[in-house]
């Protein structure tokens, strides 16, 4: 009796159209009408605006703790840009541009990170969910309503997106053997940006990619240019429409960085070199992209400042919002209040109109107390919203 | 239906449910062809075909996950967790995300689906096979939390849960999956998630219990009436989140006594709870210190101890008796 080879090798391929010089391999080119690569650099550009902007004002203790996005422009835009409005979209904390795509206000945005659940929510017809907070677990989500969409016989796809840390928890595996299974229409949408946190890929796991995990649970895996805005999109095309005939679900891993802080309350030079940032940096998404449309002649003048305009304008909105009034936490727990919910919100309502009572009657000058700053994050008023 | 015993009758719920409304589905270890280690999908798998009645495989964690997903897309999951000690792997599902996203979505998407699974002791089971945890839900804001005590009401219930808009953590007493028979009318049946029953009227004293306690509190009611000639009020809770604070009162209003009987340990229990809402809202009419008999704070003892640790009728009548003398 012979040991026999039950399972041919895996060809797993790694995709790349545009390098970091800008040069392209026109073989492997989308096409793509120049409004589209346009709008796609202008959405990466609005990315990485918006992204450096949050930054200051967290800074500036005008909104709370966020996750940068910083390097990883290609692949949210590259990705997410093949999702029709129907198909939906399953972020995880990270997001920001594809969540821009997908129509999400900048002054939305802007509230949820300034700690406001209001900004978490979804348009009426978004088909999107709000950003998850525990890694890995918005995975099983996705397949579930991929499940759904299957069940209803409705042509839609749907897309996660996750970082290379995720990948190590079991919600992960749990949401791709149940996807291979059922074989529902699902793309597993990895960004892997080196690190999470402060565990380097190396101490992730062991396996040579992420890709790689796809083909344990019996669909393709395919490493792509996660820099690369045109691989991205390749990729990701042929893994919807694979996922739209029927042909179930795909893993991208999209190879990129974050250039940037894990979240602002953390600081890596603790533990990641300079030297490994500025080789990042010279891989940059938006320059290689840039370059390319200035060869193609496709850049219009002014559009650095046309999204800085565009972000000054939202950010004035959001300074504008109305104070968060706190009674509207009894609002969405259950479908109809309860009666202990009931009495707890009269209970604080009370509470809100004595305090607004000896507010009137207090001496000019005597200002709330600030809670305690989080690590990054400058204690002022403004974060208590 | 004639007289089922619970098993027959929530299978008979999950049966009608499907029926009636096509977004109805189920998903679970061995819920489709085997009909559900219990058997209380038996027979489903056979009638809607193995895409609404889905053996899944083994993972408690996407089990309660990709409903998440399927509820959010409209759909009304069902999910069987083959016995609750292995919810555990599902919890931070439950918790994460089947509490918060109406709120996290501030009404956009709610999750209107239904985890059930089998809890409790006195079956002489191994360990995770036997334990009470209701605690851990009844405490998640944005859960509602069912614990029926008998065929009918757990029929009535289901259904209930099953359309309520709200995601409902569903506990059935296994001790009682076969223990009795009821009637059990044809027509499809509710029973409102919240209001608790009182499943004898009294006078002396209030004892409160649910699931398969509530069998205790009636035979210690018997046993107060016939030896003590002692009217004692049985309330049975139901549903254990939102608690019904108001039946509680007015019972110990009407008493001035009460004793609380559950399964779980005791500290930091629902018997906590219960007792403080009695304080809360029965306060003056209090004769005596409310009393606790409940499992007590040790792991799974196995079962050849398990009837030392469960509270039976004599530990119920004694706090009783207490409670009476105080
Ligand atoms: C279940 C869970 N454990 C721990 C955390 C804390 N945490 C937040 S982000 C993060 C690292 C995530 O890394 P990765 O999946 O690579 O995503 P990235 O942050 O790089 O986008 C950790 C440990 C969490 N949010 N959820």
């Amino acid at each position: 009796m012979p040991r026999t080879p039950v399972e041919p090798r895996f060809g797993l391929e790694y995709l790349s159209i545009l390098d970091a010089d800008g040069t392209l391999d026109a073989a492997l080119e989308p096409d793509l009408p120049p409004d589209t690569l346009l709008k796609l650099y202008r959405a990466m550009l609005l990315g990485r605006r918006l992204d450096e902007r949050m930054v200051r004002l967290q800074r500036q203790g005008r909104i709370g703790t966020f996750p940068p996005i910083k390097g990883q422009e290609a692949a949210q835009i590259g990705s997410v840009a093949v999702l029709r409005p129907t198909d939906w979209m399953v972020p995880s904390f990270r997001e920001t541009a594809a969540m821009l795509w997908r129509g999400w206000p900048i002054e939305q945005l802007l509230l949820l990170f300034a700690g406001r659940l209001e900004g978490g929510r979804p348009g009426p017809h978004q088909q999107d969910l709000p950003i998850t907070i525990p890694v890995a677990t918005q995975l099983p989500h996705a397949v579930g309503l991929a499940y759904a969409a299957q069940y209803r016989e409705e042509d839609v796809v749907v897309m996660a997106y996750f970082g290379d840390g995720a990948t190590s928890e079991g919600d992960f595996h749990e949401a791709l053997n149940f996807a291979g299974v059922w074989h529902v229409p699902v793309v597993f949408m990895c960004q892997n940006n080196q690190w999470a946190i402060s565990v380097p890929l190396k101490k992730q796991t062991h396996s040579r990619t992420l890709a790689q995990k796809a083909l344990a649970y019996g669909f393709p895996g395919l490493q792509v240019d996660g820099n690369d805005v045109l691989a991205v999109y390749a990729a990701s095309r042929e893994a919807v429409e694979r996922a739209r005939a029927g042909d179930g679900p795909t893993l991208i891993e999209c190879v990129t960085y974050r250039l940037g802080v894990h979240t602002t309350a953390d600081d890596p030079s603790r533990y990641r070199s300079e030297g490994e940032v500025k080789e990042w940096e010279r891989k940059d998404p938006l320059t290689r992209f840039r370059v390319h449309l200035q060869r193609k002649h496709l850049l219009e003048d002014g559009l650095e400042q046309q999204v800085d305009a565009e972000i000054a304008r939202a950010v004035e909105r959001f300074e504008a919002a109305p104070p968060a009034d706190p009674l509207t936490m009894f609002d969405h727990v259950y479908g109809e209040r309860p009666p202990h919910l009931e009495a707890q919100r009269a209970e604080l309502a009370r509470r809100l109109e004595e305090a607004e009572g000896r507010a009137a009657a207090a001496p000019p000058g005597e200002a709330e107390p600030s809670p305690p700053p989080m690590r990054g994050q400058r204690n002022t008023s403004r974060w208590a919203g | 239906m004639g007289r089922l015993n619970m098993v027959q009758a929530l299978n008979l719920a999950l049966l009608q449910e499907m029926e009636r409304d096509g977004d109805v589905l189920i998903l679970g270890e061995d819920v489709g062809v085997d009909g559900g280690v219990f058997r209380v999908t038996e027979g489903l798998h056979t009638k809607f075909g193995g895409k609404r009645v889905i053996d899944s495989p083994l993972a408690e964690s996407a089990i309660v996950g990709t409903a998440v997903g399927m509820a959010l897309y409209g759909l009304k999951p069902v999910c069987e967790i083959q016995f609750s000690g292995f919810a555990f792997q599902g919890f931070h599902q439950i918790e994460n995300h089947v509490a918060r996203y109406r709120m996290r979505s501030q009404g956009r998407f709610h999750c209107q689906l239904v985890v059930r699974m089998p809890y409790g002791g006195g079956v002489r089971a191994l360990e995770h096979h036997s334990e009470s945890e209701e605690q851990f839900y009844a405490h998640i804001p944005g859960l509602k939390m069912v614990i029926p005590s008998g065929p009918r009401s757990a029929r009535a219930l289901l259904v209930s849960a099953i359309r309520d808009p709200d995601p409902v953590i569903f506990f059935e007493p296994k001790a009682l999956y076969h223990a009795a028979k009821e009637d059990v009318p044809d027509e499809i049946e509710t029973l409102p998630i919240g209001p608790a029953r009182v499943a004898r009227e009294g006078r002396d004293v209030t004892l409160v219990a649910y699931g398969a306690m509530l069998a205790v509190a009636g035979e210690v009611a018997r046993v107060l009436h016939d030896e003590d000639g002692v009217e004692a009020e049985v309330v049975d809770l139901l549903t254990l989140a939102p608690l019904d604070r108001e039946t509680l009162a007015a019972s110990v209003r009407k008493t001035g006594r009460a004793v609380v009987v559950h399964e779980a340990p005791r500290s930091f229990g629902a018997g906590a709870e219960i007792a403080t809402s009695i304080m809360e809202g029965a306060f003056l009419s209090l004769q005596a210190p409310i009393r606790r008999v409940t499992a007590y704070d040790v792991p799974f003892v196995g079962s050849a101890r398990e009837r030392a640790n469960l509270p039976d009728a004599a530990r119920v009548l004694d706090a009783a008796r207490e409670t009476l003398a105080f």
